[in-house]
């Protein structure tokens, strides 16, 4: 099969699947992993299931990898792109990526076939983290983010805690996750745009009546700045503490470069801070929407 | 097997490969083993706390990124009682990046930076996005001497001054760093670059302007090595465009001592390192003994060029 993302123009030490591991200690590292699958779950996303080296699922929900994605038109893709766990499978030794084909990165990925190379650095970044204190956490996302917040049911049903997820897209067939979700044991509400269940209205009041079942310890969110402001005041009234995945545009995603800034607001004073480096996971209630 | 290592001034490094400055923090120790390096390369560092650059610091081209982050730090006091200790952990030499809008500052900035932890001052006077106002010095040759001549005198360091790719002549302004007194020259900062987005009529970076990075850059800076080396007795450090061994191999060929990497780094974390690897490997291969030997090894004496048309310098 054609390794894609191989180029003998650029050298790197990537670790393919159960290849000399030079620094298992390290935290990150550059892996070559084989694609086992990559489909369409709907029209608009895919799909990706990678077969990796054991030290790249040491990742945790909420982490994110940096994609060396292959070129969808045979000029050059510089970058890596950053992209969120979507599940992590340790038994199987996989790891798996929930993706909008949307720009040229993404159409890229969505040309890896079962049998290529694929190129992964990471993992990368803080993720979400749970309180011991915590029974039962609210996570709201929209369109990709839940994909972001998928891997945080997985975390909440390894730790004993009941995750209620409200799941918000455009139209029912784009929202995602839903049997994830389930299979993991959270119950799932599914708003969408096409009947205005969606509407920051009705999405506030289902979290008033979660907040007063006594079923929101904590607020997470990913993926619309909407939904972020909205679990933002909801936090500060009832003071419920809150964690939401951020995205940036990324260079290293070490924290060398400083491209991924965002602003934040800490007491008062608004300081940036690296996304790949501070985040992609931040405390709700000093971030700034977009 | 062969030896890797470079003499750059009195300042032994075990290999030719090195960090660029602003594509490196000791961060990337959680990937690679920074103790292979040549050189640890600071981000540059001014006086004063700075934000940088509003956002979207990064933009693709057909040709490779633009950037312009805008210096961000903490100060120089923090970066001296934080960051100086993090790079102390690691074994290689210690390239301090400075920059300043003032001269006097500049020298100032380099005497506080003149700690024993600190191996190294670079003299990050080319700062693309800046103007000749804002210290970009290295656009002028009278500027070039004021300021390295500053920073001469204020500290006992090596000091290396980092050039401009955007100058009209950089040979002479190489020659003008080297007699006010700069250790070497790290050649070359990016390329000046504007894009502006086809979908709302804007530019694509937050700061307008960006410093292009990109393997393209390689035979324009390469060439600007090559002109220099040929002019100046003081070593060169060649950056730009280096994905590979052989990439290095050339930039020695044409007179540099060592290189600086950026971009490769940023596409593959383990690419400074694998180059290390793949450099050895290469020379092994060869029988070439020691690494100092490619340096300005080029075969061009007995070539037949068209001298009038041939560029004024080093040919």
């Amino acid at each position: 099969m054609t390794d894609l993302s191989s180029n003998e123009n650029y050298t790197n030490s990537a670790i393919p699947v159960g290849g000399h591991d030079p620094h298992p200690d390290k935290p990150s590292g550059e892996f070559l992993t084989n694609v086992v699958s990559n489909e369409w779950v709907n029209g608009e996303y895919k799909l990706l299931v990678l077969e990796a080296a054991s030290r790249a699922l040491n990742a945790y929900a909420g982490q994110f990898f940096h994609l060396l994605c292959p070129s969808p038109d045979g000029a050059e893709v510089w970058m890596r792109r950053p992209m969120s766990i979507y599940r992590i499978d340790r038994a199987a030794g996989q790891l798996e990526f929930l993706y909008k084909c949307e720009g040229r990165g993404t159409q890229g990925m969505a040309m890896l076939r079962s049998g290529d190379t694929f190129n992964i650095a990471g993992p990368l970044g803080i993720g979400f983290t749970l309180d011991p204190a915590w029974k039962n956490i609210v996570v709201l996302g929209r369109g990709v983010g839940l994909a972001t917040l998928a891997p945080l049911s997985q975390l909440a049903a390894e730790n004993g805690v009941g995750v209620t997820a409200v799941l918000s897209a455009r139209k029912s067939e784009l929202v995602m996750s839903e049997d994830l979700f389930q299979e993991l044991g959270a119950t799932t509400v599914s708003v969408v745009d096409e009947d205005g269940s969606s509407d920051v209205g009705n999405v506030e009041e289902i979290l008033e009546g979660l907040v007063a079942d006594g079923k929101a310890d904590a607020f997470f969110t990913c993926g619309s700045s909407r939904l972020l402001r909205l679990m933002q005041t909801l936090g500060k009234k009832h003071d419920i503490p809150g964690q939401v995945a951020m995205e940036q545009i990324m260079v290293c995603g070490i924290g060398a470069c400083y491209v991924c800034m965002r602003t934040f607001e800490v007491n008062g004073e608004k300081v940036l801070r690296r996304v790949c480096r501070e985040g992609p996971v931040f405390n709700m209630q000093e971030a700034v929407g977009w | 097997m062969v030896d890797l290592s470079v003499k750059i001034g009195d300042l032994t490094f075990q290999n030719p490969i090195q960090p660029a400055s602003g594509a490196f923090s000791w961060e990337y120790n959680e990937v690679i083993d920074l103790n292979r390096l040549g050189a640890l390369v600071a981000k540059t560092i001014c006086r004063e706390p700075r934000l940088g650059n509003p956002t979207p610091r990064m933009a693709e081209t057909e040709a490779g990124i633009i950037q312009s982050i805008g210096l961000p730090g903490k100060g120089i006091e923090y970066f001296l009682e934080n960051i100086v200790p993090e790079y102390a952990k690691f074994e290689p030499p210690l390239v301090v990046s400075v920059s300043s809008e003032s001269i006097e500052d500049f020298a100032a900035m380099a005497r506080e930076l003149s700690v024993p932890d600190v191996d190294v001052i670079e003299c990050n006077i080319s700062c693309p996005t800046r103007n000749t106002t804002g210290g970009n010095f290295a656009l002028q040759e009278e500027h070039t001497k004021e300021v390295m001549s500053a920073i001469r005198a204020a500290t006992d360091k090596p000091v290396w001054a980092k050039l401009s790719p955007n100058a009209g002549d950089i040979v002479s302004i190489a020659l003008a760093a080297e007699e006010a007194g700069a250790d070497a020259l790290v050649i070359a900062n990016t390329f000046l670059s504007l894009k502006i987005r086809t979908d709302n009529f804007r530019p694509a970076l937050g700061n307008k302007f960006g410093g292009m990075v990109s393997p393209a850059l390689k035979p324009i800076v390469l060439r600007m090595v090559y002109q220099v080396a040929k002019e100046v007795k003081i070593p060169v450090i060649g950056v730009g465009g280096v994905t590979k061994a052989e990439d290095v191999v050339e930039y020695m060929l044409a007179g540099a001592h060592s290189v600086g990497i950026g971009y490769a780094g940023f596409r593959n974390p383990t690419a400074l390192t694998t180059i290390i690897d793949d450099l050895e490997t290469w020379c092994d291969e060869r029988g070439i003994e020691k690494i100092t030997d490619l340096i300005g090894a080029v075969k061009d004496d007995d070539m037949e060029m068209d001298t009038l048309t041939a560029a004024s310098h080093g040919v």
